[in-house]
């Protein structure tokens, strides 16, 4: 079947997507999703916190999805569930796999990609030890509970500090396990200070900075996990190793995007992001491939994706609609954007001022806690924006915000810099 | 009290290969096996390497079987219908001093019978191989060198024995052997088994067993060795299998290609009193990097997907312990270390002819000789897709994304003859859970299948057996 946009992922990302490509003037759109029911990851996070931005109120996880899910259902946006995106061509063909359909293709002008991301597993943390039963990722054991209805232990240690596992000690905490300790092996947490708060400090849980797991023990099942402390390299200092008895280890410790489709497609990858490399309109290195949400860059608030993913589906829309037009894609002067002292990333990594609205959002990480930084943007030599911030943290996404009217100062051969000052 | 002509203790590679190959006879056969499942012990934590067997000293029992059980592997791969791939192995050496050990190699390998081995300088050795280290100076090179899936071999013997006609009894962990008169008096926690013949495939634990019947006693040390699997990204970085020039405690660490498009670098070796210590450690895990790197340029230490430990069975004899032993009609296949794995079939045929002459039994008519394998979807073609999906549709429902494994393999690994009944039975038949998530995606859904394809309930099932359940029970 032929398809004007392909949207591979019904999460937050590919409904935001797909909506904003409806009210773009693009109706032959189609979400391809794996699960029985759309609304991705969010359908698990049973926890509150989701859509302070978006509609100024605290929803669950659940009841975010579904304000999503009823505005592409009220658009008529068609979602194929429970199907498989298992391999996508580099002119654009799905190869999708269902029960009810078998085998088929979709043709697409434009595709979104929007299929989220992984838990780094134990496995690729080198962690010493037995293979039991008992280590999960934190997410998985967030299946295991909240949809399954089932306890995957009672006496748990959680290593890495990511928002999931704060998540996650809270839950099973209120499920009847005993949280003994979360360990992170970084001097900071990779959470947000929010969770930190809400879900180990409300329920005396300790959070050991600077400590990581150094053996597992348990043939069958996990008997006990030991901690240690790092040091400045992040190697474990002798001498310092604590036994816990524990009968499960969760790990939270790092999500990573989910690209093999892309890498299918041809699109370049980011070494540092490990989602595509995008310019301002979030279009890969493949005219008419698009990315947003976590298999672009791991967001910490959901109401980030859905803004960045309603951006996608607009400018894949645009495009679809200089398709039909016939109005080539003129070559536009691009520019990268730079990153300065402090700043891991920015997503997107290319501007072309002529395709730009009047704002353009650029988002950040940074690579380590710092205090009372300024967030500068530089268009070549020139400071355009200077903001005072209390506290960065590479927990919590940053943002900058570049006017068009800045974005048409730069010439030839200039970049746009985004960097920390005053640390 | 249960009567047999032959019990053999131990369900790995070699006790399923001797029970595939002697239920080719007018026999009843019982493999007796400790742990929930077939592949449990050293067979399921290996290198997967099928070696040329230039290696072992001629005129050793490793060395015959070796060789024989090479010749022997890719046939029964199509008739057995596992994964087996010659790639070809390279011995790589460092100096100019040491081509000479390459070439006593080489004599060895022609002595031993192994086609086609020759020696390639550094320029053909790049262009073989342009991700291994600049620093090589020359390689030995075996065409017949290959690479085999370890569950893939001990499950596809074991299931064809079981078709035809061998019992397998799991959970039974042999507490006591005796002969008694002409017969054997096997007891297990569980029961006690009389047999006319006992083949001692116990592992790490053959001298255990050995020596409850046996006036001469022998001595199974167990060598842990830890491995490195690396996503299939990077799975490419050889073609062949590589080694370096043998030392005191092995081959070293080798770097592979994995029938299945991993990469693999490993063993250590370190011996442990403990014949359960199957841990990784830190140094181990270093070693194994720092070993990778001496054969390659660079070891994508970022793609790493799991670690993993293996015991192999030492014996203090140096040399594998086959045949029948000082009291007649116990057989040994004990001391079973590299080249085990490549040996197996030729050990498991040549036990088969000795138990079977001993008995005086008789070959069957029916034996059936031909097994098939789980249809991969992963490796299907978008023909044999459609046809799968349109006779079950289940093989269209995508459990495991990372090695597209589906609802219909899964379905298939436990229903089928001796089928999983373990979350690591369905992992090693199917691959779901194999995958660069390491089962962080499909491990819920498939606890579920395997409660609902056995009638029991999520809470019950296991990792590996009794004690490793994964969802704690509410009652």
């Amino acid at each position: 079947m032929k398809k004007k946009i392909a949207i591979i992922g019904g999460g937050p990302a590919g409904l935001a997507a797909a909506v904003a490509a409806k009210e773009n003037g693009v109706d032959d759109i189609v979400i391809i999703e794996r699960a029985p029911s759309a609304g991705g990851i969010l359908m698990q996070c049973i926890h509150n916190g989701f859509g302070l931005h978006t509609f100024k109120e605290e929803l669950t996880g659940p009841e975010y999805a579904d304000r999503y899910i009823k505005k592409a259902k009220e658009k008529d946006v068609e979602i194929f569930l429970s199907t498989f995106a298992i391999d996508v061509s580099k002119d654009k063909v799905i190869t999708c796999m269902s029960k009810d359909k078998g085998i088929f293709t979709i043709e697409a002008d434009s595709i979104i990609l929007a299929m989220g991301c992984r838990e780094r597993p134990r496995g690729a943390l080198n962690t010493p030890g037995y293979r039991p039963a008992g280590i999960y990722s934190a997410g998985t054991a967030q299946k295991f509970v909240n949809i399954e209805g089932k306890l995957p232990g009672k006496e748990v240690v959680i290593l890495g500090s990511g928002d999931i596992g704060l998540i996650m000690a809270r839950r099973m905490t209120l499920e009847g396990a005993k949280v003994k300790a979360v360990a992170e092996i970084m001097p900071y947490s990779g959470g947000l200070k929010r969770n930190i708060v809400q879900c180990l400090d409300d329920f005396d849980i300790p959070l050991k900075l600077s400590t990581t797991v150094v053996d597992i023990d348990g043939k069958d099942r996990v008997k006990s996990v030991t901690l240690a402390k790092v040091d400045e390299k992040l190697n474990p200092i002798p001498g310092t190793e604590e036994v816990i008895p524990c009968d499960t280890l969760l790990l939270s410790c790092g999500l990573l995007p989910e690209n093999e489709l892309s890498q299918a497609i041809g699109v370049d990858l980011s070494p540092v992001t490990g989602g595509p490399k995008v310019n301002e309109s979030l279009e890969t290195n493949i005219p008419g491939v698009f990315a947003a949400g976590n298999v672009l860059h791991v967001h910490d608030l959901v109401d980030y994706v859905s803004e960045e993913a309603a951006n996608a589906g607009k400018h894949a829309a645009e495009y679809v609609k200089r398709l039909s037009e016939k109005t080539s894609d003129a070559s536009e002067k691009e520019y990268v954007v730079e990153t300065g002292t402090g700043v891991r990333y920015t997503v997107p990594m290319t501007v072309r001022p002529s395709e730009c609205d009047t704002l353009t959002t650029v988002r950040f990480r940074v690579g380590n806690v710092y205090k009372n930084p300024e967030i500068c943007v530089y268009m070549g030599d020139r400071c355009v924006l200077r903001r005072k911030k209390q506290i960065c943290a590479p927990g919590e996404m940053e943002q900058v915000i570049l006017k068009k009217a800045d974005l048409d100062t730069l010439k030839d051969g200039e970049t746009i810099k985004v960097l920390l000052e005053n640390v | 009290m249960n009567t047999v002509d032959v019990i053999i203790i131990g369900a790995g590679v070699v006790g399923s290969a001797t029970a595939r190959e002697l239920s080719r006879y007018d026999l009843d056969i019982l493999v007796l096996e400790r742990s929930s499942d077939v592949c449990e012990g050293t067979s399921k934590a290996n290198s997967g390497i099928v070696h040329a067997g230039y290696d072992a000293k001629p005129g050793t029992k490793k060395a015959y079987f070796n060789v024989r059980g090479s010749l022997l592997m890719e046939d029964l791969s199509k008739e057995l219908d596992f994964a087996y791939k010659r790639n070809g192995s390279l011995v790589l050496c460092f100096s100019e001093d040491e081509i000479q050990k390459l070439e006593e190699l080489k004599a060895r390998g022609e002595t031993n019978g192994v086609k086609d081995i020759r020696i390639l300088n550094k320029e053909e050795l790049l262009r073989k191989e342009p991700n291994l280290s600049k620093g090589v100076v020359a390689a030995l090179y075996a065409p017949t060198g290959a690479i085999v899936d370890p569950f893939g071999l001990t499950i596809a013997l074991a299931e064809n024995a079981f078709v035809n006609g061998v019992k397998f009894k799991f959970d039974e962990e042999v507490i006591s052997v005796a002969k008694d008169g002409d017969e054997f008096i096997v007891k297990t926690a569980k029961g006690e088994y009389k047999a006319k013949a006992v083949v001692n495939a116990a592992g790490v634990y053959s001298d255990a067993i050995h020596n409850m019947v046996c006036a001469d006693k022998i001595t199974i040390t167990a060598r842990k060795g830890e491995y490195c699997l690396y996503d299939k990204k990077v799975g490419g970085t050889v073609s062949s299998t590589v080694f370096r020039l043998p030392g005191a405690l092995g081959k070293g660490v080798l770097v592979t290609p994995t029938v299945h498009g991993n990469l693999l670098i490993g063993p250590t070796a370190t011996d442990t009193p403990d014949k359960e210590e199957v841990c990784t450690t830190a140094e181990g895990l270093s070693s194994v990097i720092s070993g990778g790197a001496i054969s390659l340029e660079s070891v994508p230490s970022k793609s790493v997907i799991t670690s993993f430990a293996g015991l192999r069975a030492h014996s203090d004899q140096g040399d594998f312990v086959i045949g029948e032993s000082s009291v007649s009609g116990f057989f040994d296949a004990a001391g079973i270390e590299s080249p085990g794995l490549s040996a197996a079939p030729a050990i498991g045929a040549h036990l088969a002819e000795e138990v079977s002459k001993k008995l005086a039994a008789r070959e069957k008519e029916n034996f059936i000789a031909k097994r098939k394998g789980i249809p991969s979807m992963a490796l299907a073609s978008d023909e044999e897709k459609k046809r799968l999906i349109e006779e079950d549709p289940l093989y269209a429902n995508v459990v495991c994304r990372c090695e597209l494994v589906t609802e219909g393999e899964i379905v298939n690994s436990i229903r089928r003859p001796l089928g999983a009944t373990t979350l690591d039975g369905v992992k090693r038949r199917t691959r779901a859970g194999m995958g660069r998530c390491q089962s962080g995606f499909c491990s819920p859904t498939t606890i579920e299948i395997i409660a609902r394809e056995l009638g029991i309930s999520a809470c019950e099932v296991t990792k590996h057996g009794k004690g490793s359940e994964f969802i704690e029970d509410h009652k």
